[in-house]
């Protein structure tokens, strides 16, 4: 029983740190712009799919190829900004969800209409890796090693580049940025691509670990709005941590209770973070 | 929104306000239209006919249901058909194995979906805006996921009607008939609930905090308790609208009970007539339910409709956010006597 636990956190915790990548575009955006991106879920999906297309037709090896996707990734976001997000910035917020909520319909059902909903997979697999008493999946570990990469990468760029420290002043205070000198639209835009970059290379790594369809974007949404939640909508860090934290729960959980119910458990845990800690739990204090 | 301030009430009512609203033009245009538009299948006995105006008023009810959350109040409910499917399953448990009439079924579902919406309003109308936007997402999943594993209700196999059920409503026939009259007079009574409230200090209390929530508060409104009113109102009549739904289809499964699909159609058709409205999301169901037999009938567009709805979802939010009816009654003044 103790070494079945063992097995099962550390399955969780590499699981869990995938997610944080996905939260972690979610959260980037909504702390740079306030708008909620439905267009999350969809958006892994591709990831999802871009993988396998490069994967099954050039052959490709799914963890090289996810700088092309990132690439996509990043277009794919600027593109929404562009058509759907900018006009609508300043607007309530119901205006941003709904038209992230119509570019997430659109892609789902151009989505459906060419792959049909029918599952596919990556059929790539780097075999089982033996630790001591413990037995872990090889992309698992590889995957969670991406995962870390990109995570450094993304703090990296936040924290000692231009253009990251632009993201940050924008998301401090958008008026004293544009005083500065600092485009913020444009500025808006790289924030809007970096997050959908990251939803994106989280559904190409994800891929390699279970079998998708066109729809599977709605419950990786869901776990990137818990684990946003958890840690702090806006706080990209916390992102990560609120995804280990979400992947041991769906590693243990399923020890004490049938598969099914996980969604509801996790959705419980979704309300009680939103009601008892706003700012997730790492945050400070109430605004 | 730009246009809000124009679908406020012009003179602002004290108590007892519902013979002022009787009074209204744009009342009985929108029963008129209801009434109209209902009887007509029953007085031609066309059946094809009756279905095809049968999914519209369903339709039509559920978004100016929805429209009382998120109109009037100004919070998006993703998940509002989670109180479709679940007073559907409970009326039907009720019909199935406890063997109830239709009536106390329907009045069961109507208000067990209303004690739900109090409960989860209870805990999630603390929050504001965004933030309750994105847990009516989780609701649904949830609550499939519920269904989906519990016992009574079938689990994921769902539940049917023993067939014979039918002959104490004077056979299938005329069950279906009743499901369609019911329907008819549930519509009209969601229009009717709309305009009271749109006329009634509750009414300004819900127009205030979606202008300004904070505001509203100083001012006195309890926000709170009243966004609880309305969500509690936005989810009483999704609740009998399922139970008079899945008498007449004769089974029910999870699937079909929580379309998430279902929840955004009606969203697009509540921002196509116009938010905040009462004849808006009535006529934005009409008007999508027609496109949408159009596109399915094309075979180009049968498996794009999601997309189509996606798109035109789109342009309305970026480009007319008023809807139909707040964009006419923006443009042409002399109407809003009549349309509201």
């Amino acid at each position: 029983m103790p070494n079945q636990l063992l097995q099962s956190l550390v399955d969780g915790l590499l699981l869990g740190s995938v997610y944080g990548v996905a939260a972690m575009g979610l959260t980037l955006i909504w702390g740079v712009m306030r708008v909620i991106n439905l267009t999350h879920g969809p958006l892994i999906v591709v990831g999802m799919f871009a993988t396998y297309l490069l994967f099954t037709h050039l052959g490709l090896n799914p963890y090289l190829g996810l700088v092309l996707v990132a690439i996509l990734g990043l277009l794919a976001g600027l593109a929404v900004y562009f058509i759907a997000v900018q006009r609508v910035i300043n607007a309530p917020y119901l205006s941003s969800l709904l038209s992230t909520y119509a570019v997430s319909m659109i892609l789902i059902g151009v989505g459906t209409f060419v792959f049909t909903s029918s599952p596919q997979n990556v059929d790539y697999t780097l075999g089982t890796w033996g630790l001591g008493a413990l037995s872990v999946p090889g992309n698992r570990v590889v995957g969670a090693i991406t995962a870390f990469i990109v995570a450094g990468l993304l703090y990296l760029f936040l924290n000692r580049t231009r253009p990251g420290k632009a993201i940050r002043a924008v998301a401090n205070n958008r008026a004293a940025a544009e005083l500065m000198g600092i485009p913020s639209n444009r500025i808006l835009a790289l924030s809007f691509g970096i997050g959908a970059m990251l939803a994106v290379v989280a559904g190409g790594v994800i891929a390699t670990f279970f079998p998708f369809t066109v729809l599977s974007g709605s419950d990786y949404q869901l776990k990137s709005f818990v684990i946003g939640v958890l840690g702090g909508l806006g706080n990209p860090i916390g992102a990560l941590v609120g995804g280990l934290l979400l992947g041991i729960v769906e590693g243990v959980v399923p020890m004490f209770m049938p598969v099914g119910w996980v969604p509801v458990l996790e959705f419980g845990l979704f309300i009680a973070a939103l009601v008892f800690f706003p700012n997730g739990l790492f945050g400070a204090r109430r605004r | 929104m730009s246009t809000a301030t124009q679908t406020l009430p012009q003179t602002a009512p004290a108590l007892g306000t519902v013979g002022a609203t009787l009074r209204k033009p744009s009342f009985w245009v929108v029963n008129g239209l209801l009434l109209v538009v209902g009887v007509l299948p029953l007085i031609t006995g066309n059946s094809t006919l009756r279905e095809s105006i049968f999914t519209v008023l369903i339709s039509a009810a559920l978004a100016a249901s929805l429209n009382i959350l998120m109109g009037y109040t100004g919070y998006v409910n993703f998940g509002n058909i989670v109180f479709f499917g679940l007073g559907g399953y409970v009326g039907f448990f009720a019909m199935s194995a406890l063997g109830w009439n239709l009536f106390p079924s329907m009045l069961l579902g109507g208000l067990v979906s209303g004690l739900l919406a109090a409960l989860l309003g209870f805990a999630l109308l603390r929050l504001r805006g965004a933030y309750f936007a994105l847990a009516t997402i989780g609701v649904n999943e949830a609550a499939r996921a519920f269904v989906a594993n519990f016992e009574p209700f079938g689990a994921s196999t769902g539940m049917h009607i023993n067939f014979g059920v039918y002959s104490q409503y004077g056979g299938a026939a005329s069950a279906l008939q009743l499901s369609y009259i019911l329907m008819l007079i549930v519509a009209i009574v969601v229009a009717c609930v709309s305009f009271f409230v749109k006329d009634s200090r509750l009414g300004l209390g819900l127009f205030s905090i979606r202008e300004d929530e904070d505001a509203a508060i100083v001012m006195g409104v309890n926000a709170w308790r009243y966004k609880t009113i309305a969500y509690v109102l936005s989810a009483v009549f999704p609740g009998i609208i399922g139970v008079i739904f899945f008498f007449k289809n004769g089974n029910i499964e999870p699937l079909d009970a929580f379309p998430f699909q279902r929840s955004l159609e009606i969203l697009v058709m509540v921002m196509l007539g116009g938010n905040g409205t009462v004849l808006g999301p009535i006529l934005g169901a009409g008007i999508y339910q027609q496109m949408r037999g159009f596109l399915l009938t094309n075979d180009l567009f049968k498996n794009l409709q999601l997309a189509f709805a996606g798109l035109a979802l789109l342009l309305i939010v970026l480009f007319v956010p008023s809807g139909l009816v707040g964009w006419i009654r923006g443009r042409f003044p002399v109407t809003r006597r009549w349309l509201e």
